[in-house]
């Protein structure tokens, strides 16, 4: 049996005062897209902070296909990152750099020398995302919020990632541009095989890309022993459940049926009128 | 009347206490981890000379502008003191004296830590909240070689030039303001500067303008890389950065000149008596 892509096991995460984090298991196996969700304040971002070893947790083990990320070298560790990608929540562009520079960043960080090489990559990876190589002189301040995410996920499949990270990917945009951070969510999956780890808010994009969703609760509002954990299952699973915390956060509206081929989602209503 | 546990003034100065050696430790850590990084290779050219320009090209107006007016504060100030002792003539010692071992170096790096160090942590410190340290962490870079490795660098390199820079600028102006307005003679004026100051004085301040560039660079990138949430952290970070870096600044020129003093008169101990004799 293959070990998980990822796995967490009993993270805790305290900052100052504050616990975040407690006790938090999590795998997720190679080829799945599971979405984490929950309220605000929950730990969403800092699971998967963790899980992408940007954040150390106060306890706890992460193992990185089926290697304890701590037993790896400084260098083998850097070499295993590399198979991980992340789109951050504002797309964290490097601001003092142009669009080319910044999807070029991982590149020449690994030590590519080849400048027609990295060119041909980045204008490959814009076009993946739907962007036109046109904006490639042109600075993050001057492309819209959409425009950036996608440049973000350009730059994170540079390296050719195993895993993708996405925090918050659909959060600020209008829904067109939501709609096609998903698409390009799905069909990065369908293309590559890649095993997707989304944090959102948005139902919508669950609906659409997930295949696992996994629920947290804010620490502050459980008991001392009791687990953050209180979903963790399929959509359809997570439809029928009888859990109170579920359904507030979920609501009636739930649709487990939704099309996931990009090219029909787009004419199909993504949530039942209510 | 009753004293709540945060008022307690033992509380407030263990608090105190505790931060202080907190803060220290967060920046000797942070020093070690540069180093470390700094171990393992330079930085590429394209990302360290757009910073070297940044922090020595665009910073040589400012230190021209406080050497120019250091040196004519100096020889104002000093003038009526040396025309009571009827020493006018030996303006260009103390001018010289001063600037090279003393006012150039912690002038030059004070003008620096305000305009280099604070604009370094706010450029971090906004690179931090916004993720893109993490973005660069991402990708499979080390944050502290690609942002404080080359900073280091060019503060290191830089600052001692600069200070140079300040130092003969200082001079000039003295010189200038002594010959044209105070009417000293401009021959008495170099003749007792080139008596006066040795290659020592020249060397102490450079020596003190390296460390001060160390100071700045770490100081600056520590509360950048650590600076809190928001536009709030950014400007907090952005004022630690200068505060802390001032204090190191001064706290430093202190002990290195006693240290050099020190080193000086182990090496040539005749100077001691010299000094002592009135001759020198």
């Amino acid at each position: 049996m293959n070990a998980p892509a990822i796995e967490v096991s009993d993270v805790c995460c305290i900052f100052g005062s504050q616990t975040v984090l407690s006790n938090v298991s999590l795998h997720v196996s190679a080829g799945e897209t599971v979405a984490i969700v929950g309220e605000s304040g929950c730990g969403k971002s800092v699971t998967m902070k963790v899980m992408m070893q940007l954040l150390r947790p106060t306890s706890g083990t992460l193992k990185w296909f089926g290697t304890d990320v701590e037993t790896l070298s400084t260098d083998k560790r850097q070499q295993q990152r590399l198979r991980l990608g992340y789109l951050f929540q504002g797309a964290a562009l490097f601001d003092s750099l142009t669009i080319y520079e910044n999807v070029a960043f991982g590149m020449r960080q690994t030590g590519e020398q080849n400048e027609q090489r990295i060119r041909q990559t980045v204008l490959e990876r814009l076009n993946e995302v739907g962007l036109s190589p046109d904006i490639v002189k042109k600075k993050p301040s001057e492309i819209s919020g959409g425009m950036q995410k996608r440049v973000g996920l350009a730059r994170a499949l540079s390296l050719s990632p195993d895993v993708m990270f996405y925090d918050e990917p659909t959060t600020g945009l209008d829904p067109v541009n939501s709609r096609r951070i998903d698409d390009l969510i799905h069909s990065v999956r369908q293309s590559r095989g890649v095993t997707g780890i989304i944090v959102t808010h948005d139902l919508r994009t669950v609906q659409r890309v997930a295949d696992r969703v996994v629920m947290l609760y804010p620490r502050y509002k459980l008991n001392e022993d009791a687990g953050q954990i209180i979903f963790d299952g399929s959509l359809q699973e997570l439809a029928a459940s009888s859990d109170k915390r579920v359904h507030e956060y979920i609501g009636d509206e739930f649709d487990t049926n939704l099309p996931r081929n990009v090219e029909v989602e787009h004419r199909q209503p993504l949530l039942k009128s209510t | 009347m009753t004293t709540t546990v945060a008022e307690n003034p033992i509380n407030l100065l263990g608090r105190g206490i505790r931060n202080f050696f907190c803060g220290f430790g967060g920046l000797v850590v942070f020093m070690t981890r540069m180093l470390v990084s700094l171990r393992r290779g330079l930085p590429r050219r394209h990302v360290l000379v757009p910073i070297l320009y940044e922090i020595g090209v665009r910073s040589v107006p400012v230190v021209l502008v406080t050497g120019a007016f250091i040196g004519m504060v100096l020889a104002v100030q000093t003038y009526t003191q040396f025309k009571m002792m009827h020493m006018e003539s030996r303006l260009g010692a103390i001018i010289t004296m001063t600037l090279v071992s003393e006012l150039g170096p912690v002038l030059a790096a004070t003008m620096l830590a305000g305009r280099v160090g604070s604009a370094m942590a706010a450029e971090l410190g906004t690179m931090r909240v916004t993720e893109q340290v993490h973005a660069i962490s991402a990708l499979g870079a080390d944050p502290v070689s690609y942002l404080v490795v080359p900073r280091f660098i060019a503060c290191v390199a830089l600052i001692p030039m600069l200070t140079a820079i300040a130092d003969a600028v200082g001079i000039l102006s003295g010189w200038l303001f002594s010959w044209h307005v105070l009417g000293i003679n401009p021959h008495q004026y170099w003749m007792y500067a080139v008596q006066f100051v040795t290659g020592w004085d020249v060397m102490a301040g450079l020596i003190k303008s390296v460390l001060f560039g160390c100071s700045i660079a770490i100081v600056a990138c520590q509360q950048g890389f650590h600076c809190g949430a928001g536009a709030e952290g950014v400007g907090r970070a952005a004022t630690q950065a200068f505060v802390f870096s001032f204090i190191a600044i001064l706290g430093m020129d202190f002990l290195l000149t006693v240290v050099l003093n020190t080193t000086y008169y182990l090496i040539w101990p005749q100077a001691v008596s010299l000094a002592i004799a009135g001759v020198w």
